[in-house]
């Protein structure tokens, strides 16, 4: 299987934009040092699960248009968020469920039929340095991640080795007695349509008001609830510009800059909203109309530009429930991977069944 | 002034919260926030994740699944009541060394212009006295300093740079930084610094820190050289 440092991943083609996140950088706002991190924040944890890792674990996220990869060891690994149509030696793989790829075997991605991101975690983890607690890449700072940066091509990627050959160990017998022809193999099940994000044409994502939502007119918050908004080609990690009804600001005076966080819904004087992602920076002097309730950012990772979306208002309370729920629909995936994988039953074939 | 004994709690969505305790840009609301950092980070929140300090408030995030944001508003009461009882210490006064001027400078002639000083004036003023660092912000290590004097404010610049070197000294209108990254920008240059005013790897990561006190100190070209050269970086 190889030595401590061995190379397990090389980038044939890096994709439009392909970093490692994990579930950011914690702790270092005050410092001005931005949180980063996976944007659609559920993929990545579902991915980890179904790979046996941890959920900080870092992933691969990738935008778009995926990365071709060349795996240079048998591997453990998932993908999980939009559909960006990945085939295993030019066949189609399952998606949102664990897979195990022959050495030698090329997993290329093409652009997002649905959805915009996915994540590609392997078992074990990828081996970069962790930057201030986080493995999570700072693109604009060039900090964290594979050397501060989006993958090129002819990179290569290491992954952990020990823990990569102990996965693939505990993996059943059938897997190491030989892969006939089959180059790719996996668990008959995987994750269920509805405990699935990026499957979505069209998105209703719910807010609270935001800490100016009172200055702004009346018509301008009717507008907000009832119009659509389009995400326009500006929009990228820090956050999506939206195109729609104009936001009106009735403030007496200029903001004084204050904190915001992922999902702020801030109105420049233009009246066109921008919506902070995960790269956005740690203070902002633009009032903020709206929050987007945090269980809706995952959803929100997956709209593409041009794509629309709609404002549902919810409440601080509901909006926290459903941030509970979320919490136990991944604990109950957690617990059912884990015992599916007992029973193992990998299988060549597409018999497929959902969890 | 804002009274500080009614401090105001604004939720920002499900996961954080806004504490306000000032209105005005202005050093008694630093105080405020900076004793209240403290205070916060001396004792342990349930649910708390970090706390960002900004001009005149605290914005604080915490994990919705560990607790309420009324227990957590509860929390914070108790803890600025606390608080406001501490005698604040004094602040620290940290010396930035600038060589101004000349490739290092290439905006400080604009700026003595515009305030019809000579070169020499403009650096005597924006040496002369401490600016107090009020939140450390819009990129990493970059510090927003107050106390500008307005005889050397200058607007920004028609069109920004693409790039400035890390560890520029700029003004923009009567606000006066130090870029510690490589950004595009439109302040006006008129020194820089050799000091590394952000290193990831270092603990914490940051020269300077909110409600710090920066004191510029004028230094020679010839200086500056032999400071890159010693400075490990």
């Amino acid at each position: 299987m190889g030595g401590a440092h061995t190379v397990m991943i090389r980038v044939i083609r890096s994709g439009l934009l392909t970093s490692l996140q994990d579930l950011g950088r914690l702790g270092y706002q005050k410092y001005g040092v931005i949180v980063s991190g996976a944007m659609d924040d559920y993929a990545h944890r579902v991915a980890n699960l179904l790979v046996g890792n941890p959920v900080e674990e870092a992933t691969l996220e990738m935008t778009l248009l995926g990365p071709t990869l060349e795996f240079q060891v048998d591997a453990l690994i998932s993908i999980c968020g939009g559909d960006l149509q990945p085939r295993v030696n030019g066949r189609h793989v399952p998606q949102w469920a664990s897979l195990m790829l022959k050495k030698g075997s090329i997993l290329e991605f093409a652009s997002a039929r649905v959805g915009c991101r996915a994540y590609l975690a392997v078992c074990g983890g990828y081996d970069v340095s962790a930057v201030m607690g986080s493995k999570s890449t700072y693109l604009r700072a060039n900090i964290g991640g594979f050397q501060g940066r989006a993958l090129q091509d002819g990179d290569y990627l290491v992954c952990n080795p020990t823990r990569q050959r102990s996965c693939v160990q505990a993996a059943p017998e059938s897997i190491s007695t030989g892969w006939g022809a089959c180059d790719n193999i996996s668990h008959p099940w995987s994750v269920g349509w509805r405990a699935r994000t990026g499957v979505a044409p069209s998105a209703m994502i719910r807010v609270l008001p935001g800490p100016e939502y009172e200055a702004f007119t009346e018509l301008s918050r009717t507008r907000l609830f009832s119009e659509a908004f389009q995400v326009s080609v500006q929009s990228d990690r820090m956050g999506y510009r939206l195109v729609g009804p104009v936001m009106e600001y009735q403030g007496h005076r200029e903001m004084i800059s204050e904190g915001v966080t992922v999902g702020t819904v801030q109105v420049p004087s233009d009246g066109n909203p921008i919506l902070l992602m995960s790269d956005r920076q740690t203070m902002g002097g633009y009032p903020r109309i709206a929050q987007v309730a945090t269980v809706d950012i995952a959803t929100l990772a997956q709209v593409k530009p041009g794509d629309a979306i709609r404002f549902t208002e919810v409440s601080l309370l509901d909006a926290q429930e459903l941030l509970r729920q979320r919490a136990r629909l991944l604990r109950y995936l957690a617990a059912a991977i884990a015992c599916r994988d007992k029973e193992g039953g990998w299988t060549y074939a597409p018999d497929r069944f959902e969890l | 002034m804002y009274p500080i004994d009614r401090p105001e709690f604004l939720p920002l969505g499900d996961s954080a919260v806004v504490v306000r305790l000032g209105q005005e840009i202005e050093p008694a609301s630093q105080r405020s926030v900076r004793q209240f950092m403290r205070a916060l980070e001396a004792d342990s929140v349930p649910g708390l994740i970090e706390c960002v300090p900004a001009f005149t408030s605290v914005t604080v995030f915490y994990n919705a699944l560990d607790t309420s944001y009324e227990n957590l508003v509860h929390h914070l009461q108790r803890v600025h009541q606390q608080s406001v009882e501490e005698i604040s210490e004094a602040p620290k006064v940290v010396e930035v060394p600038v060589c101004y001027g000349g490739a290092y400078g290439p905006d400080l002639a604009f700026v003595a212009e515009h305030n019809g000083l000579s070169e020499s004036e403009v650096i005597r003023i924006h040496a002369s006295a401490p600016y107090l660092v009020y939140m450390i912000g819009f990129a990493p290590g970059f510090p927003y300093l107050g106390g500008v004097p307005p005889t050397i404010a200058t607007p920004r610049r028609k069109s920004p740079r693409l790039s400035i070197p890390p560890g520029s000294v700029g003004i923009a209108g009567t606000q006066t930084g130090v870029y510690p990254i490589s950004t595009p920008g439109g302040w006006q240059l008129i020194g820089r610094t050799p000091l590394s005013l952000f290193q990831p790897q270092h603990n914490p990561p940051t020269l300077l820190n909110s409600g710090d006190l920066v004191q510029f100190l004028p230094i020679s070209k010839a200086q500056y050289e032999r400071w890159e050269v010693h400075t490990p970086s």
